[in-house]
């Protein structure tokens, strides 16, 4: 019995690289949905990782939309990344829930392990530290998420092994 | 079957809470336990109970009953094990899981299979009294379901408390050749987890309700838009509506009437905006999730331009219950205007955290002390944020409130999705105002001035407060600026960030001003 099978997936999948030819079955795939632009990139992403510009101008092309309309949806939606994040992506909640269980406080820790700030991708790309505004565990709170797997009920010894495990 | 014998049965919640908290870890070691003591266990993955300060909860099937054990961690599987086959005892014991107080207190319509059930069984869904309400739809049609629905005094669970059966009935009267069902399933706000929780412990009743009011209205496609920080939830909405499909209850023909409905699951993009009903429209439709000016309303001009109800998950959970046991039974309970149950759920510093659905009308005191147990460190409650981060936030000496849609507006709050987010007595509220004006400033979707510069503009002023510059002045500029936010906005993302700033500053004025002064009031 797996548990890990269909859920959050706790493995990082590992990404394609960029190819047209791919992109182009992504789309041809699911062009005919009714709005089909966030399902299209939302596919990109998890083929290649992020969205690249090269996407922009076939999703248009698809879609009878201009390059424009589809750079303004790219870039309106927090999950959608123009640029490959790190080989892992630690998201802290810092939502108000979490806020009130101090999750600031451990935010800047993993900061300061990590050496870098809320947004960024360490040089080595190695790790992705982000925000997320709510993971629904607010009564577990302070929470994370690592590579798509939860973590509830965060303190400095929970944290100090994620931040090794991304580290590894 | 029981704890006797060779054979033992166990449920276990696989809710995204309780795996965050090592579910999944303390199955694989009741299964590997068991294995070691040549006992055959029947593993049951169901959501949660709700008592998510007892997650991971085991629960053992016994003759009289399920036994509650919990928090389990996997240092305490093997010694539970033996005691579910011998006696029972272990200091993780609560006893019977549906004689516990915090259970028994609950008024259950909406969440009564959720934790009980395996969520991927239609069959265990069905075993419980699922799709009964969907039969009595299909036997009323579709001019009876909306007045049952309209009878029984059910509001948006999403926040604003819209009447559900106007919005349907509207909807139901439209001429059109297609019309739609578009479930909000974007809960954003901080503090709430019923819809991720119904989504992933009873996803039939998400698709039964849908279905009810597809039968209702007239439309034959509906949509789930499910926030993308819900993997789990969408990945059991999704083997659901598989099963549904399958099962007959979705398709060209509900139930094996004339009636042909069905579902697609969609994954929002990170936009707490898209929690606004036509924001998310907007997003369905593959564009930016800017709002639309209303009206004209979904119900005329909705998605693609065609009718469509739109409702919360929530509000679409409570109608199989409704349908089932009639309006009168719903709306018996509650108070004013503000019929049947809330699921609340508690959260933040709070010792006992989780979902608690109750009748409108128990009061935001007894919520917090009584129920939740005060904080989770012990320390004073000084603030309350209810209704998400637009939210008021409201003082100990507000604990008399009740919990309804008219006595919260009476008192400049709002009940929103039911969230409640307990703060203790090292909360700075001149912090907690930046951050409700930077949220809105992060997450407006720039259609309006108001909310998009008026955030940024509202951050700034408070950051002017707190560093003692004009305090006077800036203060009276900070209540302008709500003012207008207030007034001028196009959706409740500007309009409604007011709540938390101006709760704050009026409730918590001491909090206002230099670092220093701040520092001196507390001691």
């Amino acid at each position: 019995m797996d548990f890990h099978d269909d859920e959050g997936g706790a493995n990082r999948p590992s990404y394609e690289p960029w190819s047209e030819a791919r992109a182009g079955e992504i789309i041809a795939e699911l062009r005919s949905l009714d709005g089909a632009t966030l399902p299209i990139l939302h596919a990109l992403q998890e083929s290649f990782g992020y969205v690249p510009e090269d996407a922009v101008p076939l999703i248009a092309a698809a879609l009878n939309l201009s390059r424009a309309e589809v750079h303004g949806v790219v870039t309106f939606y927090h999950d959608f990344r123009r640029e490959p994040a790190g080989r892992h992506v630690l998201k802290i909640c810092s939502a108000e829930a979490c806020q009130a269980m101090g999750c600031q406080d451990l935010a800047a820790r993993a900061e300061r392990a990590l050496g870098i700030a809320m947004g960024e991708t360490s040089r080595d790309g190695q790790v992705t530290l982000e925000p997320v505004y709510c993971l629904g565990l607010c009564a577990v709170a302070p929470s994370a998420m690592i590579d798509g797997r939860m973590v509830g009920r965060l303190d400095e010894t929970r944290l100090d092994a994620l931040v090794a495990e991304v580290r590894r | 079957m029981s704890g006797s014998g060779n054979s033992l049965r166990i449920y276990l919640s696989r809710d995204a809470a309780a795996v965050a908290v090592g579910a999944d870890d303390v199955a694989m070691a009741l299964l590997a336990a068991a294995r070691a003591r040549g006992v055959e266990l029947d593993l049951v993955r169901t959501g949660s109970r709700g008592m998510l300060w007892l997650e991971p909860l085991v629960e053992v099937a016994t003759p009289s009953g399920r036994i509650a054990y919990g928090p389990v961690t996997v240092a305490d599987v093997a010694s539970l094990l033996d005691a579910a086959l011998g006696d029972g005892h272990h200091p993780l014991r609560h006893g019977a899981t549906a004689e516990m107080a915090w259970l028994k207190r609950q008024t259950r319509f909406t969440f009564a299979r959720c934790g009980v059930i395996d969520p991927r069984s239609i069959d265990d869904y069905r075993a419980h009294g699922g799709f009964k309400g969907l039969e009595t739809a299909l036997a009323l049609g579709a001019d009876a379901i909306v007045e049952e629905v309209a009878k029984s005094g059910l509001r948006g669970r999403g926040g604003a408390g819209f009447p559900t059966g106007i919005k349907w009935r509207t909807v139901a009267q439209a001429k059109a050749a297609q019309k739609y069902i578009v479930c909000n399933a974007d809960e954003g706000d901080s503090g709430t987890f019923a819809d991720r929780m119904i989504m992933e412990g009873d996803p039939f009743i998400l698709i039964e309700g849908m279905t009810i009011a597809g039968l209702a209205v007239g439309a034959t496609k509906g949509f789930i838009y499910i926030r993308s920080e819900y993997p789990h939830a969408i990945a059991a909405m999704t083997a659901a509506v598989v099963a549904a499909r399958r099962g007959g209850v979705l398709g060209g023909s509900v139930g094996g009437s004339s009636h042909a409905f069905d579902i697609e699951v969609r994954t929002g993009a990170g936009a707490y905006v898209c929690g606004e009903e036509t924001s998310l429209l907007e997003s369905l439709e593959g564009r930016r999730g800017q709002v639309r000016a209303k009206p004209p309303l979904p119900a005329h001009h909705g998605l693609f331009g065609q009718p469509t109800v739109i409702n919360n998950v929530l509000s679409f959970a409570a109608v199989p219950f409704i349908l089932e046991e009639g309006a009168k039974a719903y709306a018996d309970v509650g108070m004013g205007r503000s019929r049947g149950t809330m699921p609340i759920q508690l959260a933040g510093n709070v010792r006992h955290g989780g979902l608690f659905e109750t009748a409108f009308g128990v009061t935001l005191g007894e919520l917090v002390d009584d129920i939740g147990g005060g904080t989770a460190s012990g320390r004073a409650v000084r603030a309350v944020q209810v209704g998400g981060p637009l939210g008021a936030y409201f003082p100990q000496a507000l604990f008399d409130t009740p919990f309804d849609y008219e006595a919260f507006a009476a008192r400049d709050g709002l009940i929103g999705h039911g969230g409640i987010v307990v703060f203790d007595d090292r909360v700075d509220m001149a912090h907690q105002a930046r951050f409700a004006m930077e949220f809105c400033s992060l997450e407006s979707c720039g259609k309006c001035t108001p909310c998009r510069i008026g955030s940024t503009r509202g951050v700034e002023t408070l950051d002017r407060i707190r560093a003692g510059i004009d305090p006077a002045g800036n203060v009276a500029l900070l209540r302008d600026l709500c003012a207008t936010m207030k007034f001028g906005s196009l959706c409740a993302l500007g309009g409604f960030t007011p709540y938390p700033v101006m709760s704050a500053l009026k409730y918590f004025p001491e909090d206002f001003g230099p670092a220093a002064a701040r520092l001196q009031a507390a001691e």
